[in-house]
C-alpha cells in the first residue's frame, strides 16, 4: 500500500479541508505554515500562503489551526515551513508546541541536514544531492525521507520528472527507509507513475489549488490520486 | 578566514537542499582561486585594464569647508558605481566552473548593469531579476542592460522591489543550478557569498587606506558608507577593523534600518538582521533609494554591529536629496542617491578627518529626484 500525503496551506477551513481529504484517502496531512518569502515554493502555495498571512494565518494561529485538526482526524499531521517562524518563534518552543498540537513531525524547507541537528524533523533530498548528502539526510530524517523529484521550485508539471528514477535508485541504495516523492505531482498518472519508483507520493501545489475550490473539490483530486496511486 | 560559514550568530546556508552541493562547489573553487596566482593575474589585469582601477580618493572642500573629507570615488569605476568589483569577480570564478549562465538580482540597476557588463565582455548568456517598482524608478539601467544583451526580467508580486527580485533569482538558481551560476550583488546570501563578495569588494578600502594615508599621513577618524544589503560598506570597512582608533559607520536609509531597527530573523539564505516582525514575517523597507530598499543585510555587518566595531546610523529621504544636490553644486559631482545618505552623515559625524565611500554615480537617479521635486 502507496502512501498519499496532501500539503494544505494553514487557513480556518484546514480542519474540515483535511477531514476530507483523509476521508477519500489521503494517509498523511501536511500543513503549510505560511512564510512571506518562500523560496522552495512555485507561484500557486507563494499566492496560498500570501493569502494566507492575509488572513492572519500566524504562528499562534496556525497552531491553533494544527490542534483543531488533530481532532478530526487520527492520520500523521506534518507541519511545513521555513527556518524563519522557527527563528522568530525558538527551535525547540515552536518543535514542542507544534507536537503538542498534534504535529507528528515537522518539514522545514529551507533548513539543510547540517543545519540544527536538534530540530528532529523529515528531511528532504534533491537530484543535486550527493550520495553522501543522502546518507546523512537517511541518518537524521524523522521516518521517511521527502524526496524531491525536480532541481526547482513546488508547483505542477506535465510529466513526471525523469530526475526521480535515478534520485530513487540512489537513496534505495543507502537507506531502508520509506521514500515519498514530492514536487510536480499533480494527477493520479504522475501518483502511479511515481509509485513505481517510491513508497508514496506527496501532492502540494494541485491540492491547494484544488483545496481553493472547497472540500469536494479536494475530495476528487484526493481519490483520483489515491487510484492512480493504487492502481 | 576562509571557509568562514558564520559571523557570530549570523550567516550560515538556509536553503533548500538542491542549491547545497552548488554552494559547496562554489566554496571548493573560491578557496582554491583566491591563492592561485594565474586567478589573482586575471582578475588584476582586468581591474586596471577594463574597469580602470585604482579609483582616486578626491578631497571635498567645498563640500565640506570645516572638515577634510576624502571621497573614494567607486563612481568613476566603469559602469559607475562599486558593484562591478564583485561582478568581475564572480564571473571569472563561474567561468572557471564552466557556468555559462549568470542570473542576478537587482534594485538600483547597478549590480545588473555591472553584471551585464561582464557578461557582454565574456559572451554569457545573462538574466536580471528585478522589481517592477525598481524598473520604473530605475529606467536608464535597465536600458543599459537591454543595449548590453542581458534579459531584465520583471518581478511583479509583493514589493515589486529588490526583496522579491532576490527571491525570484534563488528560484531560478534552484530550477537551474546545474548550469548557472548566481552573481549575487552583495554581501548577502548563504555562505560563501558574504565572505566571498566581502573579499571582492576589499579592494575599495584596502585602496583607500594606502591613498588616505599618502595623502594625510595618518588614517582617517571616521570611515562611512552607505549599507543597504552592506557590499560597498564591507569592502571599504574590511581593511580598517584592525586600526582601532577609526570609526566606523554604516548609514541606512531610515525607512530599511534592518541594523537600527531590525530583528533576528532569516532571509535569503542567511540569519541577519532583518526588518521583520515577531513571527519572522520580512515586513517592507521603503527608501527613496532602490539601492537601499532591502529589509535585509550582511551577517557580517550584523556581527559588527553586535561586537561594537561599527555603528549603524539612519539618514531620511530628505537629508540624502539634500546632501545629493550639495555635491553636485559644490564639487561637481553628481553622486547616487545611495551614496548620498553617507554623504549627509559626513558633515555631521563630528570628525575632522573623514574617509566616505562614494559607491557610484547618480545619471540614474535624475529623473527620480527631479520628479519628486515636481511632485
Amino acid at each position: 500500500m502507496k502512501t498519499l500525503v496532501v500539503y494544505l496551506m494553514a487557513m480556518p477551513d484546514t480542519p474540515a479541508l483535511a477531514q476530507a481529504a483523509v476521508e477519500a484517502g489521503a494517509d498523511v496531512i501536511e500543513i503549510g505554515f505560511p512564510f512571506s518569502d518562500p523560496l522552495a515554493d512555485g507561484p500557486l502555495i507563494r499566492r496560498a500562503g500570501e493569502r494566507a498571512l492575509a488572513a492572519g494565518m500566524r504562528t499562534a494561529r496556525c497552531l491553533e489551526v494544527l490542534a483543531e485538526t488533530r481532532s478530526r482526524v487520527g492520520v500523521p499531521l506534518v507541519p511545513m515551513t521555513y527556518a524563519s517562524i522557527f527563528d522568530a518563534y525558538g527551535w525547540a518552543e515552536l518543535e514542542r508546541d507544534a507536537r503538542t498540537a498534534g504535529a507528528t513531525s515537522l518539514i522545514v524547507a529551507d533548513l539543510p541536514v547540517d543545519a540544527r541537528p536538534d530540530v528532529k524533523r523529515v528531511q528532504l533530498v534533491a537530484p543535486t544531492s550527493t550520495d553522501e548528502r543522502l546518507r546523512l539526510a537517511a541518518a537524521a530524517t524523522d521516518g521517511w525521507l521527502y524526496l524531491v523529484t525536480v532541481t526547482g521550485t513546488t508547483g505542477a508539471r506535465a510529466e513526471l520528472a525523469p530526475t526521480l528514477a535515478p534520485l530513487a535508485s540512489r537513496t534505495r541504495a543507502v537507506t531502508g527507509l520509506p521514500l515519498y516523492a514530492g514536487f510536480g505531482i499533480s494527477t493520479g498518472e504522475h501518483a502511479r507513475a511515481a509509485a513505481e519508483l517510491v513508497d508514496g507520493v506527496v501532492v502540494g501545489s494541485r491540492a491547494v489549488e484544488a483545496a481553493e475550490y472547497g472540500v469536494a473539490e479536494l475530495a476528487t483530486l484526493v481519490s483520483e490520486l489515491r487510484s492512480g496511486l493504487d492502481g | 578566514m576562509s571557509g568562514t560559514r558564520t559571523f557570530g550568530d549570523y550567516g550560515g546556508r538556509y536553503v533548500p537542499e538542491t542549491l547545497i552541493p552548488a554552494l559547496d562547489e562554489l566554496e571548493h573553487a573560491w578557496e582554491s582561486l583566491r591563492d592561485d596566482p594565474s586567478f589573482q593575474t586575471e582578475l588584476d589585469t582586468l581591474r586596471k585594464t577594463y574597469a580602470g582601477r585604482p579609483t582616486p580618493i578626491t578631497l571635498a572642500s567645498r563640500f565640506a569647508p570645516e572638515q577634510r573629507v576624502y571621497l573614494k570615488r567607486e563612481d568613476l569605476m566603469h559602469t559607475g558605481a562599486h558593484k562591478l568589483n564583485n561582478a568581475l569577480g564572480q564571473v571569472l570564478i563561474a567561468q572557471r566552473l564552466g557556468k555559462r549562465r549568470i542570473i542576478a538580482e537587482t534594485g538600483a540597476g547597478q549590480h545588473g548593469v555591472a553584471t551585464a557588463t561582464v557578461c557582454a565582455r565574456f559572451g554569457l548568456e545573462c538574466i536580471v531579476y528585478m522589481g517592477s517598482e525598481d524598473i520604473r524608478r530605475q529606467a536608464p539601467n535597465v536600458e543599459r542592460m537591454g543595449l548590453l544583451g542581458a534579459e531584465v526580467r520583471p518581478v511583479e508580486f509583493g514589493t515589486r522591489t529588490l526583496k522579491e527580485a532576490t527571491s525570484e533569482a534563488i528560484r531560478d538558481w534552484i530550477a537551474n543550478v546545474e548550469t548557472t551560476h548566481y552573481v549575487i550583488g552583495s554581501c548577502v546570501g548563504p555562505a560563501p557569498y558574504p565572505e566571498l563578495v566581502r573579499e571582492l569588494q576589499r579592494v575599495i578600502g584596502r585602496e583607500a587606506r594606502e591613498q588616505f594615508l599618502a595623502a594625510e599621513n595618518r588614517l582617517p577618524e571616521v570611515v562611512v558608507a552607505c549599507v543597504g544589503g552592506g557590499s560597498n560598506a564591507i569592502g571599504m570597512f574590511y581593511d580598517f577593523i584592525e586600526d582601532d582608533g577609526v570609526r566606523l559607520i554604516g548609514v541606512e536609509a531610515a525607512g530599511a534600518a534592518s541594523l537600527g531597527a531590525g530583528r533576528g530573523g532569516v532571509l535569503h539564505g542567511a540569519r541577519s538582521s532583518l526588518l521583520a516582525d515577531e513571527d519572522g514575517q520580512i515586513l517592507d523597507a521603503h527608501s527613496i533609494s532602490a539601492g537601499l530598499d532591502y529589509p535585509g543585510v550582511g551577517p557580517e555587518h550584523a556581527w559588527l554591529r553586535d561586537t561594537g566595531r561599527a555603528e549603524y546610523v539612519t539618514c531620511t529621504d530628505d537629508q540624502a536629496v539634500a546632501a545629493f544636490h550639495r555635491l553636485c553644486e559644490t564639487e561637481g559631482i553628481v553622486p547616487a542617491l545611495e551614496s548620498s545618505h553617507a554623504l549627509a552623515r559626513a558633515l555631521d559625524c563630528g570628525a575632522e578627518l573623514v574617509l566616505v565611500c562614494l559607491s557610484g554615480r547618480g545619471d540614474k537617479d535624475l529623473a527620480e529626484v527631479l520628479r519628486r521635486e515636481r511632485a
